[in-house]
């Protein structure tokens, strides 16, 4: 099966977020990931869509989000780009630390990991790449059979 | 669906009736809201019914803490009544299933309110 590839890029709003869920949502469908997995990666995908709008792009209408869908026989890979500052991971805190854990913000990397089978992060000056995968049941990216 | 909420007054305690999706926007707004006007009544028993809320994300929860917080640092209580799988699991994997009061039969609900 050859690969898949769709590609967004939106304003730095709510309604993005909204619309990145919902194309999630129908993309894994499509894939053939089963109802529970879907609600998974349409979670991680507005998660990170938040990330990019409030905290890279900071809702600057200047600046954009790109939104990659890609669908190989192995995997769903959705990439997500904002145009801010990069992310400082050393300042994500733990929040499931006792001390963190009636902050109000905070949980969002923590769901995207929590959901996604693999998730890169990549922040630079230019921006934040975030990388989110979902294997097909019983395979990894590399397309061998997955341990159990 | 976005987030509704309606108030019922039951021996004492104020059960809000929620509905829809808790989420960025709208929905934690509508929350935080009806929270404040409540605690602004006097109304410090609060019995947060989600039996119908169907979606929460991060801000969702980030709105459930802070309208614990809010209320407890009023003196006040604020309790979960019939969380859904979905809200349930999140709570799980947020170790806030353990934070909050979290009830599942109304009746002993308000009964569990300080009188």
């Amino acid at each position: 099966m050859s690969a898949h590839r769709v590609s967004y890029t939106l304003d730095s709003t709510l309604d993005t977020v909204n619309s990145a869920e919902e194309v999630a949502s129908q993309i894994a469908t499509e894939a053939g990931f089963g109802d529970e997995e879907v609600i998974k990666i349409a979670m991680a995908v507005r998660e990170a869509a938040v990330n990019a709008v409030l905290h890279g792009n900071a809702y600057d209408p200047g600046k954009k989000v790109t939104v990659d869908f890609e669908r190989t026989a192995q995997a769903l890979v959705i990439t997500i780009r904002d145009q801010g500052k990069g992310l400082d991971l050393a300042k994500v805190p733990d929040p499931l630390a006792p001390e963190n854990l009636l902050k109000t913000s905070g949980r969002g990397i923590f769901l995207i990991r929590s959901f996604m089978d693999e998730v890169e992060i990549n922040p630079s000056t230019t921006g934040t790449e975030i990388k989110l995968i979902k294997h097909v049941h019983g395979t990894t990216t590399d397309g061998k059979e997955a341990s159990q | 669906m976005s987030m509704k909420t309606s108030n019922r007054q039951v021996d004492g305690v104020t059960i809000v009736d929620c509905s829809g999706r808790i989420t960025l926007g709208e929905g934690s707004v509508i929350l935080r809201d009806s929270v404040r006007d409540l605690l602004a009544k006097g109304n410090k028993k609060i019995l947060l019914n989600l039996g119908d809320v169907n979606y929460i994300d991060s801000s969702g929860i980030g709105e459930l803490v802070s309208a614990y917080t809010t209320v407890k640092n009023q003196g006040g209580e604020l309790k979960l009544l019939n969380l859904t799988k979905k809200v349930h699991d999140l709570l799980q994997i947020t170790k806030l299933y353990t934070v909050f009061d979290v009830k599942d039969d109304e009746a002993a609900a308000v009964k569990s309110f300080s009188q």
